[in-house]
């Protein structure tokens, strides 16, 4: 093998000296490169648990790996990832060195099987779920494939024409035409495990074949993204909120009115007292509870935000669940209480549903008209504003040339305790065309760009009065 | 730390949780056994209700050792989780010893003797071996983690009175965290990290089986098959392990044979507690159950 080139945390291991430490070392740098903080200390202590385990249980070996390791259920995943395809490369690179060649015995067993009861083995091997079984069974069924001739030689390629040619697919099975009893269903993960196995086999094959190991490459972006769903993303955003809330909760609070009103704290004082040999000279209070905040949510649903809409939707979705004093307004050309939506579905979609079907809120044209919203905001709703009220906005500051009444505006600010403006759009198209974005900034106690969760944590960061997450 | 007290193999520690009423899967038998044996504490995060503090507790039946807990929330602070100094205690002595010098009482005042030990404390200093939990760790702030990182690395506590106090045997220190913020690197750091899930049906029914024996294996895997359908919808919500045991108690209580629709809309309500998701579930679940709607008042 060439000598590789030497990397930050020395030389890299496949090309290094043989021996489990060297390999697990590589393996961790292979972490570190895909951003798992892999430190020195985590390593030393892998290397203790590995002690502690026998090794030959490779669910053993694997979970004291991960318990040591991965500090995280991110870190975890791309753990999972990188394990199988590290010590898969691993024990190849091995095989392919000492020229080991078992693909004489490897597919014995598969003349003895036609397609249809492999179909019935494989398939009631992934509903039980038997890992040894499914690859053994993955290597019958590409040898069965081999035989049929119709490799492409991709083996993302391969998968799917195996997986059809073995009729298998997620969710509820069709029922067996000939009145057999009905078949179990598979789900999806089920299926991704066995596509995983057929995987695995197919890079072994073409490795034998062409011996030599494909390079390595860092994960794609896709496998590194969180498997997502609406479900999933709604989650990030409500942990996104429920940070927001508990800091929104306490913020500002020390500073204000410290001794107003406050009651004190018999035991913390007597407890200061004895420095003093037991004259109270120093009064200690109680600490204030935090106030309850209350907060007002103006929500751009006009077309110009379609895609952020849904965002936006979900981020009032999750604040409905952390706080109870909240109301929330959708607007467009004029603006609608839908707290009671809110408060009264709880499915997303009938929400999205409800809300565009009953808001009442695009009057003639669709586009935004940012000033009368002001407008109606300031003599329906201002009256309940105070001080200890929140008012965060969130649109796009697009008028579609209309005025944007900035002046009244600036008394909504000056009546809510704080006001945040969320935009959807890069801070770089801000204040192009007709977004005002600048007129409205100066009356904000923060203007933020937000589109996704990572922007709405720095929100939460930065209102929180902590240093905004880097890119 | 006492050898004949650490368990010698992962099998041997999954066996002696299951004796203590806990079955353990692969990865949580193996930390259990690794925190052991490594005498490094433990995360362990999952969603509510899947036997995170039940682990803690399983593992104090099953050493023998004691369990002292720390239930962490807002604004707890080291006069309530470390130690404090008993003062009404300290003002007697003051008063008691009035005519003595102020430099001997002021020796006098700061001793063990006036020392109030809270959990951490007690735990660091207790002559047998315990186990530690630290409930819902992250219900904490930021400066509690960072007082707590001592502890954890090294067992010891630092009181600028008295000293250092080390602990003398090695607790078993099991941190558990809802994942409501992300913990700090430094404390992770620290830990072996175990994530528990809702367990797969196999294991679960086991569990029902476990608390609930009198329920009829049938019946149990119904039971868990309707769990496990109702968590996979997007609930406030899903139901927990703790869930489905009171819920097969309740099933024996009524003495159901099946779980039909009128059985599952009576009982729905111990497995799901939030008025919007008892709706959805009605919905989504209850219409897939055999029997005939029952008829609901008002």
């Amino acid at each position: 093998m060439s000598p590789t080139p030497a990397s930050p945390y020395g030389p890299k291991a496949e090309a290094g000296p043989p021996g489990l430490a060297a390999k697990l070392l590589g393996f961790c740098e292979e972490l570190r490169g895909e951003g798992v903080a892999v430190g020195t200390s985590e390593i030393l202590d892998a290397f203790a648990a590995l002690e502690q385990v026998p090794w030959t249980s490779r669910d053993d070996f694997r979970e004291a790996l991960a318990a040591t390791i991965a500090k995280s259920q991110d870190d975890r995943r791309l753990f999972e990832l990188l394990f199988e395809r590290w010590f898969f490369r691993a024990t190849e690179a091995e095989a392919v060195e000492r020229g080991a060649d078992e693909g004489g015995q490897r597919h014995e067993g598969a003349e003895r099987l036609d397609i249809d009861a492999l179909r019935k083995r494989v398939r009631e091997a992934i509903v039980a779920g038997r890992d040894g079984e499914m690859s053994d069974l993955a290597r019958l069924a590409i040898a069965a494939f081999g035989r049929q001739g119709e490799g492409s030689g991709v083996v993302g390629v391969d998968v799917q024409r195996i997986r059809r040619t073995l009729g298998l697919s997620a969710g509820a099975q069709p029922s067996a035409e000939d009145g057999a009893a009905e078949l179990p269903p598979i789900d999806r993960e089920q299926l991704n495990r066995f596509e995983r196995h057929l995987r695995r086999e197919l890079e072994r094959d073409l490795i034998e074949r062409t011996a030599t190991l494909p390079p390595s490459r860092p994960l794609a972006e896709l496998d590194r993204a969180l498997p997502t769903s609406p479900t999933q993303d709604l989650a990030a955003v409500h942990r996104a909120v429920s940070q927001m809330k508990r800091r929104l909760a306490t913020l500002g609070h020390e500073q204000r009115g410290r001794r107003k009103g406050q009651t004190v704290d018999v035991r913390r004082t007597m407890r200061a007292s004895l420095e003093t040999g037991g004259v109270p000279l120093r009064l200690r209070y109680r600490p204030k509870r935090p106030r309850r905040p209350e907060i007002y949510v103006l929500c751009d649903v006009s077309t110009s935000v379609t895609s952020a809409s849904v965002f936006f939707l979900s981020v009032l979705h999750a604040l409905h669940d952390s706080f109870r004093k909240l109301r929330s307004f959708v607007f467009i050309e004029r603006i609608s209480e839908v707290t009671e939506v809110f408060e009264h579905e709880r499915d997303f979609r009938t929400i999205a549903q409800r809300i565009s079907s009953e808001g009442g809120v695009a009057d003639v044209s669709g586009y935004t008209d940012y000033g009368r919203v002001w407008l109606e905001f300031l003599s329906e709703i201002s009256d309940d504003l105070d001080p200890r009220s929140t008012v965060i906005v969130l649109g796009d500051a697009r008028t579609n040339g209309r005025e944007p009444h900035a002046e009244v505006f600036a008394r909504v600010a000056e009546r809510a305790g704080r006001l945040f403006w969320l935009n959807p759009e890069p801070k770089l198209y801000w204040n192009y065309g007709d977004s005002v974005m600048a007129a409205y900034e100066r009356h904000c106690d923060g203007a933020f760009e937000c589109w996704t969760t990572r922007h709405l944590e720095n929100f939460v960061n930065v209102v929180a009065g902590g240093v905004p997450a880097g890119d | 730390m006492d050898e004949a007290l650490t368990p010698g193999s992962v099998a041997e520690t999954k066996d002696a949780l299951a004796r203590a009423g806990y079955l353990a899967d692969e990865s949580a038998a193996l930390v259990s056994f690794l925190a052991q044996r490594l005498g490094k504490p433990v995360l362990v995060e999952g969603p509510a209700g899947v036997g995170k503090t039940e682990l803690a507790k399983a593992l104090h039946r099953a050493s023998g050792r004691e369990l002292i807990r720390l239930q962490c929330y807002e604004g707890l602070d080291e006069a309530k989780a470390l130690y404090e100094w008993n003062y009404r205690k300290q003002l007697l002595k003051i008063q008691a010893d009035g005519e003595a010098g102020w430099e001997e009482v002021h020796d006098d005042i700061f001793d063990k003797e006036f020392l109030l030990e809270r959990p951490l404390m007690q735990a660091i200093a207790s002559p047998d071996p315990v186990v530690l939990l630290v409930d819902e760790i992250d219900k904490t702030d930021q400066e509690f983690e960072a007082m707590l990182l001592e502890l954890l690395s090294d067992f010891q506590i630092t009181i600028p009175e008295l000293g250092r106090v080390a602990a003398t045997t090695m607790p078993i220190v099991v941190l558990t965290s809802n994942n409501s913020r992300e913990l700090t690197e430094a404390l992770k750091r620290r830990c072996l990290y175990l994530w528990l899930d809702y367990p797969e049906l196999e294991r679960e029914m086991e569990i029902v089986r476990l608390h609930a024996p009198e329920l009829p294996e049938t019946l149990a895997r119904r039971l868990v098959e309707v769990v496990q359908m109702v968590r996979a919808l997007d609930l406030k919500k899903p139901p927990s392990i703790a869930e489905s045991i009171d819920w097969a108690r309740t099933l024996l209580l009524m003495g159901a044979e099946d779980i039909d629709r009128e059985t599952f809309e009576q009982s729905m309500s111990v497995i799901v507690k939030h008025r919007t998701d008892i709706d959805l579930v009605a919905e989504r679940v209850g219409v897939k159950l055999a029997g005939a709607p029952t008829q609901t008042p008002g």
